[in-house]
């Protein structure tokens, strides 16, 4: 029986051997290329609240990405009104609303841009569309705006923070 | 321990250690290629030869690029196009390169198709070549990274987006392929490595096995007839060479390969020198920004017709319907249920109906995936984009009732 025999014990050893050391390698490669420590930590962006203007679209970055910013109007608050998905993504800071999103396209991430005469935003890239609150209005992309994790701390909102406000969002689904 | 004799000659003692007469007759004059073939027979030499332009202009570029997203753009842009002497002739020869490489693979896949050249015994040739068309693509992407220009990094955030999976969301991958939240240093690296180490690795490893693929069922002919290459091989080496259906491969079946390639080289180096502009996307000039997205993200015309495909449906089906469009072509042999092996215009009207219909079918979906996706656009590329896929669904059916000829 070859089993039995010393060289397929040599074969078997050397297999145990190659095994172990297939599985270290490939641990090792898969952490090589996971984001670096620094990549990481430098995820924090903390915003001054009070600066921005109504009806103008700001974009800011955070992990280097575009967050947009866009102080509503109280017109824009009254056609939101009743809309229970358009409030639900609402970011109140003091006695202001704002959208603040990560300004990417759920589809495949390019960068809709802001037409502030149909108060809306377009992607170039397939065609999507969103509205003044982030949500889709055209697809193809599957969803709104994602909303960063955010705390809102007086008159600052700080991201990359969870505050009470963000993961309520989050349970309730209103972003992922 | 081998028998060694005092050489007579330099030729006797490369011989006797390398049996160098025995791999000459084996690789080239005793290769048997059919006689009944057209030009379209020397597209493969045409790769070859575009291969290696690739190479050698690559690795010129190689010796100045600088793979850091603070210094790439201007090492390509400047150090090898105003610096270096000649490193235009080596940018503008490696994307040319590029972008004629898949014109010609194209041709060489449908060639492939018309005559039937992935049936009987032919199988592992076709699958080891869709494996090259997703090396070379896989090639051509990273290397479009490279430069680091605004339609890089978009084309790097559009791409590397696509392993989220659509509603899977899982983000996690596309960070951990990406090393980063967006395409940063970690990303440029290791796609860097990717285009100059591993891939171009991986492509000559499947030309080896592509080749190797070739020997037992040798090259198809213009009637997909099966020949006897032992009989006809023998004919023609007993001194009847008008009588056999073959020939040698050297120098009989290269010297009009190499005529093909010359005239194919009049016309590269044509595109380099005069017509270089269509291999450089002029929003590429803009180094990479990642808070401004150009107005309209396009792939290069040959990734075009897939991307069309994934683009007029909501993302879960359009990535659903793009993973099919991307690997459908390597199962053709098995698809295809008919016993005829011969050129697709005498297999009956309802595969000469689908060679042609898939032909101009990708041509439209090519030229809908260049256009803005508006109006009328739109329409046509997704009748285009169901056609296509109806098309290989019908595949079996048509051919399993395809008459016998």
């Amino acid at each position: 029986m070859e089993n039995n025999s010393r060289r397929g014990f040599m074969g078997k050893a050397f297999g145990a051997v190659a095994a172990v050391g297939a599985v270290g390698s490939l641990v090792a490669m898969k952490k090589s290329w996971d984001p670096l420590p620094s990549v990481k930590a430098a995820g924090f962006t903390t915003l001054d609240m009070g600066m921005y203007q109504e009806g103008v679209m700001v974009t800011e970055k955070w992990r280097g990405k575009p967050i947009f910013v866009l102080k509503k109007s109280a017109e824009v608050m009254a056609k939101e009104k009743g809309n229970a998905a358009a409030e639900a993504r609402n970011i109140k800071v003091g006695n202001d609303n704002f959208m603040v999103a990560i300004g990417l396209c759920t589809h495949l991430g390019c960068i809709p841009a802001f037409r502030s005469d149909s108060n809306d935003f377009q992607c170039a890239c397939h065609g999507g569309m969103f509205d003044a609150s982030g949500l889709v209005t055209k697809v193809p992309p599957p969803r709104g705006f994602d909303i960063p994790p955010f705390k809102i701390d007086g008159n600052k909102l700080i991201l990359g923070e969870v505050g009470p406000e963000y993961q309520s969002m989050k349970d309730n689904g209103v972003t992922l | 321990m081998a028998h060694f004799t005092k050489a007579t000659s330099v030729k006797d003692w490369l011989n006797q250690r390398l049996a160098i007469e025995k791999v000459e007759k084996v690789m080239a004059s005793e290769y048997w290629i059919p006689k009944n073939i057209n030009f379209l027979w020397a597209m493969g030499m045409v790769l070859v030869v575009t291969f290696v332009l690739l190479l050698v202009s690559g690795i010129f570029l190689l010796m100045y690029y600088v793979p850091t997203t603070a210094e790439a753009f201007y090492s390509v842009n400047y150090t090898i196009m105003r610096e270096v002497g000649y490193g235009w002739l080596w940018r503008h020869v490696h994307g040319v390169a590029a972008s004629v490489v898949f014109l010609v693979i194209y041709i060489h896949m449908f060639t492939a198709i018309y005559y039937g050249s992935y049936k009987k015994g032919r199988e592992m040739i076709w699958i080891s070549g869709m494996l090259l068309f997703i090396a070379f693509s896989t090639e051509a992407f990273s290397g479009y990274m490279l430069p680091w220009g605004q339609m890089s990094y978009w084309a790097g955030m559009v791409i590397t987006n696509l392993f989220a999976g659509g509603s899977l969301h899982a983000d996690g991958l596309v960070e951990w392929i990406r090393g980063d939240y967006v395409p940063a240093q970690a990303f440029l690296g290791r796609f860097f490595m990717l285009h100059v180490l591993l891939v171009p690795i991986a492509i000559m490893g499947l030309i080896g096995l592509h080749f190797a693929a070739l020997r037992i069922p040798h090259v198809n002919n213009q009637d997909g007839e099966e020949i006897d290459f032992d009989v006809e091989s023998k004919k023609y080496l007993n001194g009847d060479k008008a009588g056999s259906k073959v020939m040698r491969f050297a120098n009989d079946f290269m010297s009009k390969d190499m005529m093909v390639v010359g005239i194919f080289l009049i016309f590269f180096f044509y595109l380099v020198f005069y017509n270089y502009g269509f291999a450089m996307d002029p929003v590429n000039f803009d180094p990479a920004d990642g808070l401004k997205t150009p107005a309209h993200i396009y792939p290069e015309w040959y990734f075009l017709w897939s991307y069309e495909i994934l683009r007029p449906f909501n993302i879960d089906l359009g990535l659903a319907l793009f993973g099919f469009a991307q690997v459908i072509f390597v199962f053709l042999p098995f698809l295809d249920r008919s016993p005829n092996s011969v050129p697709a215009n005498r297999r009956g009207a309802a595969f000469k109906v689908w060679f042609w219909l898939m032909l101009s079918n990708m041509i439209v979906l090519t030229a809908m995936g260049k256009l803005p996706p508006e109006g009328v656009f739109s329409q046509i590329g997704l009748v285009a984009a169901i056609l296509f896929i109806a098309q290989w669904i019908a595949l079996p059916i048509i051919t399993s009732m395809e008459k016998k000829v």
